[in-house]
């Protein structure tokens, strides 16, 4: 992918296409549901209401197919064959198809090959200018220095990226702005979502890398920290409800220091838990209802990690029910279906980048013969001393070069079918995000489950104490007090175990949502994908066969005289 | 099957009435005889002639590769100068020596190899000829294994001679030293062009057959992918399920328009390529052998010019030696004109050979580029047609 910044908004023109058309589909479904009590506001965009009779089909891949092939390093040779040839083959030269723009926009819903493409394609489904959009570039990578401490001399540096954002949505209250981020805050970004959004499908940051300093500033390394940045931030954008986040915005907008908190990391985590463990143990205290909305794990407090870690095994391995449990059938067999799925397209993906791979070897082998023909051409025609030698000469060169175009053909043609089916990784990535998304429930449940499973315990003891101390005349001062502090822990306990009730709820509505904007947007692009993908294999094919059809006839007559 | 031109005055057109003189050949039918390590391959050979020297008009042996092989050498041997068609490899990987493909190959091969004797004009007159298409196959074996006695050294020989040649040609053109060489720039120039053109033809060859291995992986890798396809379409209904089964069945079905293809390209295009190189070879063998007769010219007309002075000499003296020393001499006089005469046949034969090898190739060539062409043409459209079915269904996928 190129760095210029205009090619970056090329393609995310490309990508918000598909947002904008998103947006518009989703803003019925979402706006109805509670997500006021969340910290991201989401006002109701009643202007913008555009509504689709079919859902969002454009991609990237559908206004993709006719741009020359990026100078993909990775597929792409220096053509040596220039060297020999007055003509070479331009991409605008090729024609595809018998009759250009005919017959292929015959193929409905697949743009015809005209130059204006970029801009009639991506925006041909959206019915007017209202239609919604962000789009983020993410460029100009630069290095800058950590404000040093005292304690290290000399300070450590990092790269800053330029994020630049395009937008008519007015909550974000700009249409242009950039600002510079590390990778850390990106990080510290797709956390802050983590907690705000479980139960959502959340797609997955790009890996941190543990590498050194000086491999951190290889070119190569931030270029592809870059483009990942890129799609992440895109990806972002494209889910109707994250793009909304305060903590989104946030990340977009606010210049300097990023002023979202940033996780401790776990060492500390655990000590501070480890601190705080003999208090808890020898207290009554309660787990704080507040806290409830947080899984257990990756939080400080280990007494209620120990607690949950129990009911797991209690649910498991246990001779009783859990007091609930995962009763939403349509989901469990969801989920199944899920894990299905994940596993034939992990297949498919795979046997896609063998079949890249042997396109991109055929493109290797078809250009080598060809450069071997000319090479032979040339020889006899030095050496001619025939005129048979000569008339040879050019039947070979005529095949050499149909054997060069065949090359680029292949190449070009491979070039775009990575592109679409990249959807097939996209995929494999978003499937980390609902398995986030599942266990965010499952944990959910298990904190309601252990939070019931002490509010009996502790009530089963508050019974204990009574009767015990109801025997005693006069009562029994110290039982009195132990009793008093019970019936705390258990209104304590109750509150708790209402918000984790709640939150449980709320997990399961936005995994239900999450999962029906998926099989949706799943559908959409699917589809897309191999009408692509397949149109994509008639273009070339169709040029090939125009290319090597025209060398059979011209060689047409030595087929007669042998026969 | 192939080719059947031949130099103008030998017409060889079956369809041409008796009275045209014609010798067409076909090798047909390999079977499989023998057992374990003693296995081999016959072939029926099926001569169809109005010659007269020929025992009737139709006549079928059964042959064996080392029965080719003995014919090749004793014309070889026979007829220096002319570029003996060559034979299909020796050896081939123990793996491979009885797999229908290379089986098929080589039964091509050995036809357009009689088939070139029989319409080579000089060389279809040949007794050996005679008796490899019509002996009883008792006696080719007789045959076969008595020679294969004596000419067990000449392969040896030839490559002896092969390497002298060809370290002389490089000597020559490296400057080392001046050998007993023709001093023809015309010839030289044959030659330098004979060993050049190896060289690229072999590499030509070379990727051909990559080629051909590419066609295959790309064969299979289209049948992998609609696989996986067809398992992922099947775990998921609606559109994308049906879109996803669509997909693999059609990538199933071009897996095979791969594998066809590439098949057609192993004997259409890169044989060809390989049988030119063969062809190539052989001319280097008969410039061995002009190397060679040319030597003998030279040392016997040296000889013989040394004795010629002796006898001189002996004459002038009047000894008594000079009777036994004038046979000799009019001995090797004779030797050596005879080492004269075989060598300009050579040059002679060889002119002639070498028009007409340049425009047997280009014909070949020709033919060969055609069919590749053709066989690309073919596949690609035939990917387009395939491909291009599937759209109209994934658009009505698309809008339900």
């Amino acid at each position: 992918m190129m760095d210029s910044e205009n090619q970056g908004f090329e393609e995310a023109r490309l990508y918000s296409s598909h947002e904008e058309v998103e947006n518009l589909d989703f803003k019925e479904k979402l706006s109805a549901k509670s997500f006021s009590n969340y910290r991201s506001a989401m006002s109701s965009l009643s202007d913008a209401h555009h509504p689709l009779s079919s859902p969002a089909v454009l991609t990237p891949a559908d206004s993709d197919p006719l741009r020359p092939p990026p100078m993909d390093r990775d597929l792409q040779k220096p053509y040596v064959s220039d060297h020999f040839f007055s003509d070479p083959l331009h991409f605008s030269d090729v024609n595809f198809g018998p009759s250009d723009g005919n017959n292929v926009s015959d193929l409905n819903g697949v743009e015809s090959p005209s130059k204006s493409l970029e801009s009639s394609g991506s925006l041909s489904r959206s019915s007017s200018s209202n239609s919604e959009y962000i789009k983020i570039s993410v460029s100009n990578p630069q290095k800058e220095q950590e404000v040093s401490n005292s304690l290290v001399p000399g300070g450590s540096s990092y790269i800053t990226y330029l994020i630049t954002t395009r937008t008519n949505i007015a909550e974000f209250g700009g249409s242009e702005f950039s600002v510079r981020r590390r990778f850390k805050d990106v990080v510290t970004l797709s956390e802050r979502l983590a907690e705000s959004y479980r139960g959502f499908f959340i797609p997955p940051r790009p890996d941190k890398s543990v590498v050194e300093g000086q491999v951190m500033q290889k070119q190569e390394f931030v270029e592809q920290r870059r483009v990942a940045l890129e799609k992440y931030l895109r990806k972002l954008a494209g889910h109707p409800v994250i793009r909304m986040s305060d903590e989104f915005k946030v990340f977009l907008q606010v210049q300097g220091r990023l002023p979202l908190p940033t996780t401790t990391d776990v060492a500390s985590r655990m000590i501070d838990g480890a601190v705080n463990l003999p208090k808890q143990l020898l207290s009554e205290s309660a787990m704080a209802p507040q806290e409830v909305v947080q899984p257990a794990k990756g939080g400080r407090d280990l007494l209620r990690l120990f607690k949950e870690l129990k009911q797991s095994m209690t649910n498991d391995w246990g001779s009783s029910k859990p007091p609930i449990a995962e009763e939403d059938k349509e989901f469990l067999e969801k989920k199944e279906k899920l894990c299905d799925f994940e596993q034939q397209l992990s297949a498919v993906s795979q046997q896609a980048e063998s079949l890249v791979k042997t396109q991109q070897d055929m493109a290797e082998t078809f250009g080598e013969l060809g450069l071997t023909l000319i090479k032979l051409t040339k020889f006899e025609n030095e050496e001619a001393v025939f005129n048979c030698q000569r008339v040879r000469a050019a039947d070979t060169k005529n095949v050499a070069t149909a054997a060069v175009k065949a090359s680029r053909l292949y190449r070009e043609l491979n070039s775009q079918t990575v592109k679409h089916l990249d959807v097939l990784h996209d995929y494999l990535g978003l499937m980390l995000a609902v398995h986030g998304a599942f266990s965010e429930r499952s944990s959910a449940l298990l904190t309601e489950q252990t939070l019931l499973s002490d509010l009996s315990s502790l009530r089963s003891r508050a019974e204990k104490l009574e009767a015990a101390s109801s025997k005693v005349f006069g009562g029994d001062k110290s039982r009195i007090q132990k009793l008093e502090q019970l019936k705390e822990s258990i209104r304590t306990t109750e509150d708790a175990k209402n918000v984790a009730m709640r939150e449980y709820k709320r997990i399961k509505e936005n995994n239900r949502s999450e999962l029906e904007r998926f099989d949706r947007e799943l559908q959409a692009d699917f589809l897309s994908m191999l009408k692509g993908f397949v149109t994509n294999q008639v273009r070339y094919a169709e040029k090939m066969s125009e290319v090597w059809g025209k060398v059979a006839e011209e060689t047409s007559s030595y087929s007669k005289e042998s026969s | 099957m192939e080719q059947e031109r031949g130099l103008p005055g030998s017409s060889l057109s079956p369809r041409s009435p008796s009275s045209q003189p014609y010798l067409s050949v076909s090798v047909t039918d390999p079977v499989k005889l023998g057992n374990g390590v003693q296995a081999y391959i016959s072939y029926r050979v099926i001569t169809k002639t109005n010659f007269p020297e020929y025992q009737g008009p139709e006549k079928i042996v059964i042959r064996r590769y080392s029965d080719f092989v003995w014919l090749h050498a004793r014309l070889f041997e026979k007829y220096k100068g002319i570029f003996i068609p060559s034979l299909p490899e020796k050896n081939a990987v123990e793996k491979f020596r009885f797999s229908a493909e290379f089986i098929e190959m080589r039964r091509q091969a050995l036809d357009i190899f009689v088939n070139r004797i029989a319409s080579h004009q000089e060389l279809q007159q040949s007794e050996d000829l005679r008796t490899f298409l019509q002996a009883e196959e008792e006696t080719m074996e007789r045959l076969r294994s008595h020679d294969s006695g004596i000419f067990k050294k000449k392969p040896a020989d030839l490559m002896q001679i092969f390497k002298d040649v060809q370290s002389k040609v490089s000597d020559i053109v490296l400057g080392k030293e001046k050998p007993v060489e023709e001093s023809n720039p015309e010839y030289e120039k044959l030659k330098h062009y004979i060993f050049e053109l190896e060289n690229h033809l072999t590499e030509a060859q070379k990727h051909a057959y990559r080629l051909v291995k590419r066609h295959r992986e790309l064969g299979q890798a289209l049948l992998d992918f609609g696989k996986a396809a067809k398992l992922l379409g099947a775990c998921e209904e609606k559109a994308v399920g049906k879109g996803f089964s669509e997909l693999g069945a059609k990538s199933e079905m071009l897996s095979n328009k791969l594998q066809t293809e590439a098949h057609q390209l192993l004997m259409n295009f890169e044989e060809p390529l390989k049988d030119y190189v063969r062809t190539v070879q052989s001319i280097k063998a008969t410039i061995a052998e002009r190397a060679n007769a040319f030597r003998q010219q030279c040392e016997l007309a040296e000889t013989t010019k040394l004795k010629e002075i002796n006898l001189d000499k002996l004459m002038l003296m009047r000894s008594d030696k000079a009777a036994e020393a004038e046979m000799e001499y009019k001995e090797l006089k004779a030797a050596s004109e005879e080492a004269t005469r075989k060598f300009e046949t050579i040059v002679a034969l060889m002119h002639q050979e070498t028009i007409r090898f340049q425009e047997q190739k280009t014909l070949d060539m020709g033919l060969a580029f055609h069919e590749f062409a053709k066989g690309q043409a073919r596949l690609a459209s035939g990917v387009a047609d395939a491909w291009r079915s599937l759209l109209p269904k994934l658009e009505a996928l698309s809008v339900s």
